[in-house]
């Protein structure tokens, strides 16, 4: 995994879980990999997996059957939705909105843009 | 685990390479030992592990004085030096003669990691590259599974693709029984790993704390007021550090955390001991 350089580590791995999670590629109910295969998977510090895993516990993503492992938890896949919509509202969306202040394009503009994206789509 | 207590070392007829250190390693980190060239990086490690003296103060692992060099403890402590020789015999071989010194030594994991590095066991060592034989050490010093662990420089002479298998071996090595020491200047290639940052300069330790609390009291990354920049790098969309007040927190970037402490050795202390002072409230 490359890392960014700005982001704690542990909030990179905790982006990487919930990718797998909105993509289901992890499952809700199912054995996620364990603290030490990620750290591995991820070439981190154990304590610095803990760290995510602890985060995502916090956050009831995933839970921890003790003596098996961490699970996503049965409605693991919206929680992260709400999540990472919340993100896209409240970051990603007024960077986008000051950009077009600075380069004076219209919402008009965005919306055809947009509208072209999705027909693309199609 | 291995304590230093205001050691003191000269080679003779230098100057002193190592003064008033102190020093605390506790299980379950990865340590990273970091200094420029000459600053006795090297020294220390090899004291640390009963290689040299110390002229005064001591250093002692799990209570007892390393200089002693009792075979309960060199049994839990192995180096991985920057230069070495090795014996002219094959892997298995060398496997085979030294694994008995050290009890926990596994051999499953030493073949593993072999297989991992693309070694066959009955290679003679001395038909190895310097990397090739590197690694041989590294799989051995891991396979020990010693409480100590000191590499020096343990990246040097790698290729790239094993500079992330490292990492894969290092980061599977770690438990919390395990105190793991990397001198290294190739600070690229371990960021991820190290959780706890030492560095010597003219002969002394001036900083001696854990990434978690230089996190909680530093920022990393451009600053929009150049006022509180504490150091900075580049002076176009350069790198800067500061006193980290309301941000989120940030990636630290070793680099820019070793030249800054090397430029404001004081002010940065003192931001990370003030924080944790207040935290502890």
């Amino acid at each position: 995994m490359d890392f960014d350089n700005s982001k704690p580590i542990y909030l990179q791995i905790v982006d990487f879980f919930y990718e797998n999670i909105l993509v289901k590629e992890w499952q809700e109910g199912t054995r996620i990999p364990s603290v030490r295969e990620v750290a591995m998977m991820v070439e981190v510090n154990p304590n610095t997996a803990i760290r995510a895993f602890n985060h995502l516990q916090d956050l009831e993503v995933i839970y921890n059957k003790r003596g098996i492992g961490y699970f996503v938890s049965d409605n693991g896949y919206t929680k992260v939705l709400e999540i990472k919509r919340r993100e896209f509202l409240e970051q990603n969306l007024p960077d986008v909105f000051k950009k077009m202040g600075l380069l004076g394009i219209s919402f008009e503009q965005l919306k055809n843009a947009y509208n072209q994206h999705k027909n693309e789509k199609k | 685990m291995l304590t230093a207590n205001n050691l003191y070392f000269n080679y003779p007829t230098s100057r002193p390479v190592l003064k008033a250190i102190n020093l605390e390693l506790k299980p379950g980190n990865i340590y990273g030992l970091f200094g420029k060239n000459g600053e006795g990086k090297s020294t220390l490690i090899k004291i640390m592990t009963g290689l040299l003296f110390p002229k005064a103060g001591n250093c002692t692992f799990k209570g007892k004085p390393t200089q002693k060099r009792g075979p309960e403890l060199l049994q839990d402590i192995f180096l991985i030096p920057e230069e070495f020789e090795l014996p002219s015999v094959s892997i298995k071989a060398f496997e085979y003669i030294n694994s008995v010194f050290y009890p926990s030594f596994s051999k499953e994991q030493f073949y593993g990691l072999l297989e991992e590095f693309q070694l066959q066991p009955r290679q003679l060592i001395s038909t190895l590259s310097f990397g090739q034989k590197k690694k041989v050490l590294i799989a051995f010093g891991i396979a020990t599974n010693t409480q100590l662990l000191l590499m020096d420089e343990p990246t040097n002479g790698l290729d790239i693709p094993s500079k992330s298998q490292f990492r894969k071996v290092m980061a599977s090595s770690v438990d919390e029984g395990k105190c793991i020491v990397v001198s290294t200047h190739q600070v690229r290639d371990l960021h991820s790993l190290i959780n706890h940052v030492m560095i010597l300069n003219n002969a002394q330790v001036i900083f001696d704390h854990s990434l978690d609390q230089v996190t909680q009291a530093l920022w990393f990354g451009r600053a929009s007021n150049q006022e509180e920049v504490i150091y900075s790098e580049g002076a176009f969309g350069g790198k800067s550090l500061l006193q980290r007040t309301d941000q989120d927190e940030s990636e630290v970037d070793l680099e820019l955390l070793f030249n800054g402490v090397l430029h404001e050795t004081q002010k940065i202390n003192q931001l990370i001991d003030k924080k944790g002072h207040g935290s502890k409230v």
